[in-house]
């Protein structure tokens, strides 16, 4: 049966397992690899999209459960890198291998857009569940820093 | 911005004409970072089919990359080093993935060696490019060629100022004779425009926007996606397996045997179930009925393995070095020490997790692979497709994270061999979390007794280091479980630390889990046991932990690597002056708040010199680790931001070896197996990290990994500091500071 549901902004419709994890159905069904996979149980944040505006670990979402409802990936948020947060990312030049950092910036957007000018604690306490392995985090922390400038316009 | 690989030599040469003329430069790439330059430069062959530099008519300009990029920022330092002799605009240049063409290229890529082994060579290649487009300019305006010089893509001459880009010249270039490599002249150092000057890494973009392609990313029309069931016990087997309920998953499309594969590229053999997505593949594994037959390591399991140390440690090891006579200082030492320390397991836990993509027709394999030895994939898949290698293309794609892992073929061979069972239908293999966390190939497990001699000024009489180790290369040396053991001491071979007797003794622990270079290798271990010690002892002499190393650093001179005649030595005036500067910088000496402790290490490792001081508190048995400073010495840095950024990584990815978890053997398996069960580094636990990088002049070295064995050492003596207690096992566990 077939799902529907807003992605990206554009009318979605899947015909997949109603369990299937949301996931997969970007990676697999429509390939928009954008969304990684890292440890299928919401523990290190790699797969972060959000659903209404919501930071959501995609890959314990079931497709069934986003009928209806908004999903922005990181395909989303700019296709060419405009958004403030990704300018940042690249200014403070963040990414090393980069795998995770598709799921970082759909934290730190989430928590920008709740928290315009977060607190190094707000980001410790919002970006925790996202692992990153090169240990990017300083560089993450000063990212996000800078996103809050400009999108303050004071940068 | 768009990174497409050049999938063969042929393909290259054939986009090259398709665009109009390519100016090829060629020779080989020296196959280690530190080979015999002289020997290595006989045998490059200039060979104007194999391509460094590609420049269109209409002035684009590419260049190549003969590394594999996993974060390290590869896929930038050695494209700049291209562009500074090549006198371009970095920011028009593009980088493009080299083909697997072994006569051209050593892609292999770890040992924190890339920089340093590329360093002469393409600086070569690009001088030699640029002097045969100022050739061609000389030709065409019928002028000598010191009278034109080349800047931002174009050559220029004489007043007024006439110019011609790169583009129009490439015909005429191409044509010339290559000048000498061992002539071809150099850029002055000191009119470096990209060389030493901070610079964003080339694919950042697409690390922002989701577009960068890493292995797991691959596409292929009509792929399938596979998991396999291995046998949780090391070296365990299929005994039989059911998979009705896996038939009846919907996606399943089929269900496929292979066995273990023996040579080097070691795969464990299983049970791959075959699907239409991933997901259908995970769901199909699940369901599967296997029955294993167990093996020999069933019985394994850390508490027996530290037996087994307990009992290596209480007889001598075989000595591999022997100078003066520890045993008899030590004997007649007013004041002597000795410590303990114990290291284990440690995954690599790459974010991305392994997989390959494969696919094998009669005439021909293609494969993409995020590898870091992209000949060694394409010969496990010629072997498993009994084709030749030439026939098999290998796609190198970004790495989510590489440290060592990705150096192994295990993860390439097993997608082969499922592969070359699917009629020709591409097939991508990928790995959970729980099969990547409990299927690598660890850094060893290791176990240290240390005795030290002070005599009556506070100077080292004796140092003696036992080891016992499951060590690298019982597994991967060609002498198996006869090698000596020397590797395992790293720099605590050679010891940068003046003492007349010092003695070394290994015994090798037997273990079936399989292990080789985690980040940093050996290092990691030794910088922890040496740089702890070290301490101790300057505590026990009542001495200053910084005074007291450089008083045993000593004099300005050049120490030989204990063993490896040919390597580069030891300096201690550059290992004293990051120790000074990250002391300096740290404030070292000054007060620090009630309950913060400061710690101090320095390690020489992949030629390079690395100091860190580390401010830790202790509150509730709990560590916090509040400020890092290092001061490193990597010879020139190519992209002083880039090396501020390893160093950033690698302190990290110590400090998750030594305060958060381990991998630790039960009943013959790993007992972790996700992020729940071992706890990674978060940005909560991450520290103030400083990076003083000293812009040398020296040759370029290792920066990937260096960063990594002193970050433990400086954060446990900060402890020590802080609280008076001394940890020798790493990681510390709750209770140690209780």
């Amino acid at each position: 049966m077939a799902i529907s549901f807003t992605l990206n902004g554009k009318a979605q419709s899947v015909d997949v397992s109603p369990d299937m994890p949301l996931l997969w159905v970007l990676r697999d069904t429509l390939n928009m690899t954008g969304t990684k996979f890292g440890c299928g149980m919401a523990l290190c944040g790699a797969c972060t999209v959000h659903i209404n505006g919501e930071a959501t670990r995609s890959c314990i979402t079931a497709i069934s459960s986003v009928a209806g409802k908004k999903v922005t990936t990181i395909e989303g948020l700019s296709a060419d890198g405009s958004h403030p947060v990704q300018k940042a990312w690249m200014e403070e030049d963040v990414p090393q291998c980069g795998y995770c950092q598709s799921g970082q910036i759909m934290s730190a957007v989430a928590l920008l857009s709740k928290k315009p000018n977060p607190t190094d604690t707000d980001i410790d306490d919002a970006m925790s569940g996202n692992i990153c392995r090169c240990g990017t985090y300083q560089r993450i922390r000063k990212a996000i820093h800078r996103a809050a400038s400009m999108q303050a316009g004071k940068a | 911005m768009a990174i497409a690989p050049v999938v063969n030599r042929r393909d290259f040469l054939k986009t090259g004409a398709a665009g109009g003329v390519a100016l090829v430069i060629g020779f080989h790439l020296s196959p280690s970072a530190f080979a015999d330059q002289a020997a290595e430069q006989e045998k490059k062959t200039p060979n104007p089919f194999d391509a460094w530099v590609r420049i269109t008519p209409n002035n684009r300009v590419t260049l190549i990359l003969g590394k594999s990029e996993m974060g390290q920022g590869i896929m930038t330092a050695l494209p700049m080093i291209l562009a500074e002799e090549l006198c371009v605009d970095w920011k028009q240049v593009k980088v493009q993935q080299a083909p697997t063409n072994p006569k051209v290229y050593d892609l292999g890529t770890g040992g924190s060696g890339s920089v340093a082994g590329s360093w002469l060579p393409l600086r070569r290649a690009g001088a030699a490019a640029r002097e045969m487009l100022i050739a061609a300019a000389a030709q065409k305006w019928e002028v000598t060629t010191d009278t034109c010089k080349a800047a931002d893509g174009r050559v220029v001459h004489g007043h007024p100022q006439r110019s011609l880009s790169y583009g129009e010249l490439v015909e005429a270039a191409a044509k010339l004779p290559i000048p000498n490599l061992n002539t071809v002249p150099l850029k002055n150092s000191d009119d470096f425009t990209v060389v030493g000057h901070d610079t964003r890494r080339f694919e950042g973009r697409d690390k922002v926007t989701g577009t960068a392609k890493f292995g797991i990313d691959s596409r292929v029309p009509g792929m399938l996606f596979a998991v396999v069931a291995r046998c949780p016990v090391f070296g365990g087997k299929v005994a039989s397996f059911d998979a009705t309920k896996t038939k009846a998953v919907p996606g399943v499309r089929d269900v496929i045997q292979f066995e273990t594969s023996g040579r080097g590229a070691s795969t464990t053999g299983g049970v791959a179930v075959l699907a239409d997505n991933s997901w259908a593949a995970i769901q199909g594994r699940k369901a599967l009925e296997v029955k294993w037959d167990e093996g020999p390591a069933a019985k394994e399991s850390s508490t027996e393995l530290h037996k087994q140390f307990l009992a290596n440690a209480a007889k001598p090891g075989k000595v591999l070095r022997s100078d003066g006579d520890a045993d008899s200082a030590l004997t007649a030492s007013p004041k002597k020490i000795e410590a303990v320390y114990e290291l284990p397991f440690a995954p690599h836990a790459c974010m991305e997790p392994m997989n390959c993509t494969v696919q094998i027709r009669p005439d021909g394999a293609e494969a993409w692979v995020p590898t870091q030895a992209p000949q060694w994939a394409q010969g496990v898949i010629a072997e498993a497709s009994k084709l030749p290698p030439e026939k098999v293309i290998v796609n190198t794609t970004l790495m989510g994270g590489g440290f060592g892992r990705r150096y192994q073929a295990d993860f390439v061979m097993e997608a082969a061999q499922i592969a070359a069972k699917t009629a020709g239908k591409p097939v991508m293999v990928l790995w959970t979390r729980e099969d990547d966390m409990q299927h690598g190939f660890y850094r060893p497990a290791s176990y240290h007794k240390l005795h030290g001699a002070l005599d009556t000024n506070g100077n080292l009489a004796a140092w003696k280091h036992f080891q016992t180790s499951t060590s690298i290369a019982a597994k991967w040396s060609q002498k198996g479980a006869d090698d000596p053991g020397l590797g395992e001491f790293g720099t605590g071979a050679t010891l940068p630390y003046l003492t007349p007797n010092i003695r070394l003794e290994y015994t090798l622990a037997e273990s079936s889990v399989p292990r080789a270079w985690w980040r940093s290798v050996e290092h990691s271990s030794s910088g922890f046991v040496v740089e702890s010690f070290v301490d101790e002892l300057a505590a026990a002499a009542g001495q200053d932990p910084l005074a007291f190393r450089l008083k045993l650093i000593g004099s300005d001179r050049k120490i030989p690597r204990f063993g490896e005649d040919k390597a580069t030595p030891l300096d201690t005036a550059r290992l004293k002056g990051v120790l000074q500067l990250a002391a300096e910088k740290a404030g070292w000496g000054k007060p620090l708040p009630k309950g913060v402790g400061r710690g101090i290490a320095t390690f020489f490792s992949f030629n390079s010199y690395t100091a860190a001081v580390a401010e830790v508190s202790v509150k509730d048995g709990a560590v916090k680790v509040h400020r890092l400073v290092y001061a490193v010495d990597c010879g020139r840095p190519i992209n002083p931001d880039g090396v501020r950024a390893q160093v950033e990584s690698a302190a990290i990815y110590g400090l998750s070896a030594a305060l958060h978890d381990a991998i630790t053997i039960k009943d013959g398996r790993v007992e972790q197996s996700n992020f729940n069960d071992y706890e990674m580094p978060r940005i909560k636990d991450t520290p103030k990290t400083e990076v003083y990088v000293m812009m040398s002049k020296e040759e370029p070295t290792g920066i990937g990994e260096p960063g990594l064995p002193v970050a433990a050492p400086a954060v446990c003596n900060a402890i020590f500091a802080a609280t008076g207690k001394r940890l020798r096992r790493l990681p510390i566990r709750t209770g140690d500071l209780a």
